[in-house]
């Protein structure tokens, strides 16, 4: 069968074409048409591909039949199979709800170039993920990143434009790092293929050009990731960007950053040298727990609740660079599956706030007063993912943060369990927040009752809620392949 | 180091001093301006500045164009180049993105510098003004 050799190129070619399409076709129904059907497209080839990962071993795809080291190779292994379902699926999901959420925030004559826009998003996404070439990583992260500014300015309020300004400036410092990094590996080893790179890199192991390559993407990467105190885009963004946007965004914008990470970290460099040269475990580890905590302060403190889930995004950034910096199959295992597990909850928890917004026109805790008893099935998910956000057992949360645990007692550093625990009682704090102005507050006399937002808003937010505590019980989905992946990732031969 | 000994650094490394120089400029001007459009043209100081980084290794004294050729057996790499042409058409887009934010923000708050800006939503409690 020849298209399934095809598929590594297809899953970014789909979503790809689609996008000059709707702007051919300038209607909103038919765009909306063709990037739906793109994006279940892709999910549908990134399952098939993760399929086939977890039966024949890695996939290497030449693109234009130019064999590895000279051509651009697409390279699929656990790792990246995991990934590319994760974002896919999460398009897949956010896309049908975004029909009828960007109807209230969004112009109705611009509403086609919103799916343009977010399929260029999802292309960017997708390529970052799959390809194994550094400079080519460079491109799709631009691809990305640049149809997110305009995702993130499309929100209705004037302090968007101001957001994605801000994070037009700050994403475009980080990715120039990032290429420069690239620059000095491509110097030093004379080649742009991840793969290769990590097999020549062997011979100038620890030399200073080396390092500062190392330096320069992990300060780009992070930035990318919003890692504390690099976060300083994230809020506003998240905060003024339409809620379909932000949904996508905190679900796998952040998280594609960190899989860059890990891809540079232990399939280029490799943990040894990563770790051992630089003292970059003691850097991560505390800038992780910086993080951790000020981010979930800063968040008890908010009053706008997208604002405040923001801030919870930061927080739990932290938790992945936490496990990452462990180093160890444990520690990453914790970090791939908190990924996942976070996409999931942090999309549901947007998507419930746009469903929010679009009953109630606003997000404010004073505005959401006595939503319990008028939105109960809005409130009653948006609860649920906040138990998971502060790892309740019975949900995703508690599989990471269990993860984590386990990580740290492996290191024999149990003042780091404390700590853990400790961040989960402000998560604690910020989700009561939500809880007390929902149920224990008596609606405000605001004549136009509100009651939930329309189906289709509802049934894909319940579907990723439905998803976030499903993960919490069976875990051979999400904790199994990530098990298999970080083996994988610590493996590599270096 | 002997005189000579520390031309010879400084002339063999010109082209990494430039391209320092020139990134910590960029830099610089991101940082410490208010004015949106100045930020951008530091932003692409910045970002041209990593153009030299891997345009300038690709060059080898006496080397010519990768032509094939009996009289020639020396090339210049063309790799970088190559990557730079794509660097070179993300800075574009990227610059243009961004000046395009600039003239909506403009339109939404009558003003470019981000003092004014920032005080403008900070003094009243806006109810959101709609655009």
């Amino acid at each position: 069968m020849t298209l399934a050799q095809h598929l590594p190129a297809l899953q970014v070619v789909v979503p790809l074409l689609a996008a000059p399409l709707t702007v051919l076709l300038r209607r909103r129904t038919l765009a909306f048409a063709v990037v739906l059907a793109a994006s279940w497209i892709a999910f549908a080839i990134s399952v098939r591909l993760w399929m086939q990962v977890e039966s024949s071993g890695t996939i290497s795809y030449a693109i234009g039949n130019w064999p590895p080291p000279w051509g651009i190779e697409y390279r699929v292994d656990r790792l990246s199979a995991f990934m590319l379902v994760l974002v896919s699926g999460l398009a897949a999901v956010v896309l049908p709800y975004s029909r009828a959420s960007i109807e209230q925030e969004i112009p109705a004559h611009q509403q086609y170039l919103f799916y343009t826009v977010f399929a260029l998003c999802l292309t960017g996404l997708l390529g970052i993920t799959i390809t194994g070439d550094a400079f080519n990583i460079f491109v799709f992260l631009e691809i990305s990143s640049l149809s997110t500014y305009v995702l993130i300015a499309l929100g209705r309020d004037r302090r968007a434009l101001l957001a994605a300004y801000q994070y037009l400036i700050m994403g475009t410092i980080g990715a120039t790092f990032f290429v420069i990094g690239v620059g000095l590996l491509y110097l030093m080893t004379g080649s742009l293929n991840l793969a290769d790179i990590a097999q020549r890199l062997s011979a100038v192991e620890g030399t200073r050009p080396v390092l500062a390559a190392l330096a320069f993407l992990t300060v780009g990467i992070s930035l990318k990731l919003a890692l504390f105190p690099l976060h300083q885009w994230l809020p506003n963004a998240y905060a003024y960007a339409p809620s379909a946007v932000t949904a996508f965004l905190a679900g796998s914008a952040t998280k594609v950053a960190v899989y860059v990470l890990l891809r540079f970290y232990f399939s280029v460099f490799g943990a040894p040298q990563v770790f051992d040269k630089v003292p970059m475990q003691e850097m991560l580890l505390l800038l992780a727990l910086a993080g951790m905590f000020a981010a979930s302060a800063v968040a008890i403190f908010q009053t706008d609740l997208k604002r405040l889930f923001a801030y919870s995004s930061v927080a739990q950034i932290g938790y992945i660079i936490l496990g990452l910096s462990f180093g160890t199959v444990t520690g990453l295992t914790a970090t791939i599956v908190h990924l996942a597990n976070h996409a999931i909850t942090k999309g549901a928890v947007f998507m419930l706030l746009g469903c929010v917004a679009a009953s109630l026109g606003g997000v404010g805790l004073a505005r959401i007063q006595g939503m319990g008893k008028r939105m109960p099935l809005t409130s009653l998910g948006l609860v649920v993912c906040g138990l998971s956000l502060i790892g309740v057992p019975g949900t995703a949360g508690f599989i990471s943060k269990w993860m984590l645990i386990q990580a740290a007692l492996e290191q024999g550093q149990w003042w780091l369990v404390f700590l853990i625990v400790l961040s989960s009682l402000l998560a604690v704090a910020y989700v009561w927040r939500f809880v007390e102005a929902a149920y224990l507050r008596e609606p405000s006399n605001d004549p136009n009752t509100a009651a939930e937002a329309r189906w289709s808003m509802l049934l894909p937010a319940a579907l990723l809620v439905a998803a976030t505590v499903y993960f919490g019980f069976d875990t051979s989905l999400t904790l199994g392949s990530a098990t298999h992946a970080a083996g994988e990732l610590m493996s590599a031969p270096q | 180091m002997t005189g000579t000994g520390l031309l010879t650094t400084l002339g063999g490394h010109f082209a990494y001093f430039i391209t320092v120089f020139l990134m910590m400029a960029g830099l610089f001007i991101v940082i410490a301006r208010g004015n949106l459009i100045k930020k951008l043209v530091g932003l692409s100081i910045f970002q041209t500045s990593v153009y030299l980084l891997y345009i300038a290794p690709g060059k080898l004294v006496g080397g010519t164009a990768p032509i094939l050729s009996d009289a020639f057996s020396v090339y210049s790499n063309p790799l970088p180049h190559v990557l730079i042409l794509t660097a070179i058409v993300v800075g574009v887009a990227t610059l243009a993105l961004g000046l395009a934010l600039v003239v909506r923000i403009r339109e939404a708050y009558g003003s470019i510098e981000e003092d004014d800006i920032l005080q403008s939503d900070a003094a009243p409690e806006s109810p959101s003004q709609e655009q």
